[in-house]
């Protein structure tokens, strides 16, 4: 070993280093460099006869000029953060039972439990939603037969019914940064807060948010950006009235077959998005790289 | 908040204090006193039951049976946030998202004080444990001393009736180790405030306290001084926990008041002084301190003291400077003895495989009736 020459050495590592690098690579230009090099070029031109192309930035105005494509951005943006906090709310008790009280059998049954879902693709667990909530479905006729309701009700089709499938899609993805962020509390932590005085809430407030901070905006970034990006819940479980933005670049690329219209959208999406998360980041004073190494 | 009326002598009482789990009795019926203002250590191996202890009277663990009273108050259905008791964690436990100002501050927040007081006496704290200025630092700034002072701080800030301190030294290096023995000492000296201390470590325990409580098996072995423990010890198994100690085990062959002579298995013959009532064909054991014996070159030193001397083969030399000693295996029996070197220096030339007499005085060997067996394991 030690006749062998340094340089041979530092070669033979860094070509080992740019192989097990290469598919990730091969990954982000292929799927994702590519494409918005493409849909940006396509956004940033307007058909003015056919195969006939001019540069402009009229797809742009058309979405500040239409009010409906705006709306249903800026509500889209609005549903997609409440999801999100709903997500934070629900999982938070529950990755704190899972890493601070349950112990052993007990810990992994939960955590499975929390898992068996995802085994079901969204399209089958929307379409169990629907089973469940349609004007025909268990719970109507639930409210029906226990005398809570004259009439069966419809459940679908309401901003809450599309929040409640959001918050169950997502829940996975905030409950595991979650549990690593509160797993590595150690707890004499929070027995010397009690100790020196502290409150339940003071507690919460002081230390174990502080402490799992990375881990809860970990949480809510990964599942913002699938709740945005979601097609399939809010139209399932929204129908017509869920106007959620990504349904809008569907009918552009598919109905209308409007690419031009559909990337200039897909652009603005994604503009949408790292913006909100920007901000939360800055809100919470915390570091993208940081936060996306503890989840 | 420690001010009371009512002058008292002891700060914590607990009387018939048990704690099961189980079948098994972590702590069993324990009662003692620790007086205001002293340091008062509880020294045992890990599970005798002292973190359980110390847990109880910081409230974290409720007792199932006997009472705690601190400051002269009960303390039954006080949870840990109201008691005038702080406690130093065994990692410290320094709140890692805060400064050190904020650290030390917590308590005195959470009580509702007025952000400008609260400040003052983060700043008095700090200096009274030589970190002035310290406040803005975080806490992965500091040394592990450093460390130890802001925990101490944390706590002392609120001025508790007794400070509950679970081996915080534990995880320092020997040197700092030292050095925070003696420092932990003055601080006591100088707040005035009680200091509960449990270790594992019986130096920790004899250099800092004032009255040390040996604990096994969820019971106090003893109760005394440092000196008491070290020079007359209750029990075999203070005996054997407290210092280092030869131990021979054997049976009485004859007994005369408290001076008995003892013959161990291996044909080993000794005199030792008697602790408890000995008669002839007990079975007991025997304790030599390193430092109670002493080697010479010349069998004369012995006879003239009037003390048995014995001969050995030198099998080792352990030389740690004021520290050091030699083991040995008597000639006759082969049983092992590690006997202090004097530090005059006067033995430096010894050599391993040398034969050299030795002896001890009989009225400082001390001899117990062996523990039954099914003590010695118990659960």
């Amino acid at each position: 070993m030690a006749t062998e020459p340094n340089s041979s050495g530092g070669l033979q590592a860094k070509l080992l280093f740019a192989l097990l690098l290469a598919p990730a690579l091969i990954w982000l230009v292929l799927l994702l460099l590519l494409p918005h090099l493409e849909l940006g070029v396509l956004s940033m031109r307007v058909r003015v006869a056919p195969r006939v192309y001019e540069p402009s930035l009229s797809q742009y105005a058309t979405f500040f000029n239409e009010p409906l494509y705006w709306h249903t951005f800026v509500r889209t943006a609005g549903m997609s953060i409440v999801s999100t906090a709903l997500t934070l709310l629900v999982a938070f008790p529950i990755a704190w039972t899972i890493a601070k009280i349950a112990r052993g059998r007990t810990k992994s049954m939960m955590f499975v439990l929390c898992l068996i879902p995802f085994w079901v693709s969204e399209t089958v667990r929307a379409l169990g939603w629907m089973i469940l909530l349609r004007e025909s479905g268990v719970l109507p006729g639930l409210l029906v037969s226990l005398g809570l309701t004259a009439q069966p009700i419809e459940l679908l089709y309401h901003d809450a019914t599309i929040l409640v499938g959001l918050v169950y899609t997502s829940m996975l993805f905030m409950v595991v940064p979650l549990i690593g962020a509160l797993e590595s509390l150690d707890d004499s932590l929070i027995e010397a807060a009690y100790d020196l005085g502290g409150s339940g809430w003071s507690i919460l407030r002081q230390i174990i948010i502080p402490h799992a901070a990375p881990g809860i905006v970990s949480g809510c970034i990964v599942v913002f950006m699938l709740t945005v990006g979601n097609y399939l819940t809010p139209t399932l479980l929204g129908g017509k009235s869920s106007q959620w933005f990504t349904e809008q670049i569907y009918t552009q690329f598919i109905t209308r077959f409007n690419w031009e219209q559909g990337a200039a959208f897909g652009f603005l999406l994604l503009v949408l998005s790292t913006a909100i998360v920007w901000l939360g980041l800055k809100l919470s004073g915390q570091k993208f790289g940081e936060v996306m190494q503890r989840s | 908040m420690t001010s009371n009326p009512h002058p008292i002598s002891a700060d914590l009482e607990a009387t018939h204090l048990g704690k099961h789990y189980g079948a098994f009795a972590a702590v069993a019926d324990l009662s003692f006193s620790v007086a205001r203002g002293s340091f008062f250590s509880i020294l045992g191996p890990s599970g005798c039951g002292k973190t359980t202890l110390l847990r109880m009277i910081a409230g974290f663990l409720i007792p199932d049976s006997g009472d705690i009273r601190i400051g002269n108050q009960s303390m039954k259905d006080v949870p840990p946030n109201r008691r005038p008791v702080n406690m130093v964690f065994q990692h410290l436990a320094l709140f890692p998202m805060m400064s050190v100002g904020d650290n030390v501050g917590y308590g005195l927040a959470r009580r509702g004080m007025a952000a400008t007081e609260i400040k003052r006496r983060v700043g008095e704290m700090l200096e009274r444990v030589s970190l002035p200025g310290a406040q803005e630092k975080r806490i992965d700034q500091l040394s592990g001393g450093q460390k130890q002072r802001v925990a101490i701080a944390r706590s002392l800030v609120l001025e508790p009736t007794l400070l509950l301190l679970d081996e915080p030294l534990g995880a320092l290096d020997l040197k700092l180790r030292e050095h925070m023995k003696i420092e932990l000492k003055q601080l006591q000296a100088a707040f005035g405030t009680t200091f509960v201390y449990i270790t594992h470590d019986q130096s920790e325990a004899l250099v800092m306290s004032d009255h040390v409580a040996v604990m096994n098996q969820g019971k106090f072995e003893q109760l005394g001084t440092p000196q008491a423990l070290y020079y007359q010890p209750q029990t075999p198994f203070v005996a054997g926990f407290v210092g280092a100690n030869n131990r021979i085990q054997g049976r009485v062959t004859q007994e005369n008041g408290k001076a008995v002579t003892l013959a161990s298995s291996a044909g080993l013959v000794l005199q030792a002084s008697a602790m408890g009532s000995l008669k002839t064909g007990d079975q007991v054991e025997a304790f030599v301190r390193p430092e109670v014996a002493s080697i010479s070159r010349d069998p004369d030193t012995f006879k003239a003291l009037g003390h048995p001397s014995y001969r050995g083969k030198v099998e080792s030399i352990l030389f740690d400077g004021a520290n050091s000693a030699v083991l040995l295996r008597e000639e006759a029996s082969h049983v092992e003895f590690r006997i202090a070197l004097p530090q005059t220096g006067q033995l430096a030339d010894l050599a391993v495989g040398e034969t050299v007499n030795f002896g001890f005085d009989p009225q400082r060997t001390v001899c117990f009736a062996a523990p039954a067996k099914s003590v010695d394991h118990g659960h």
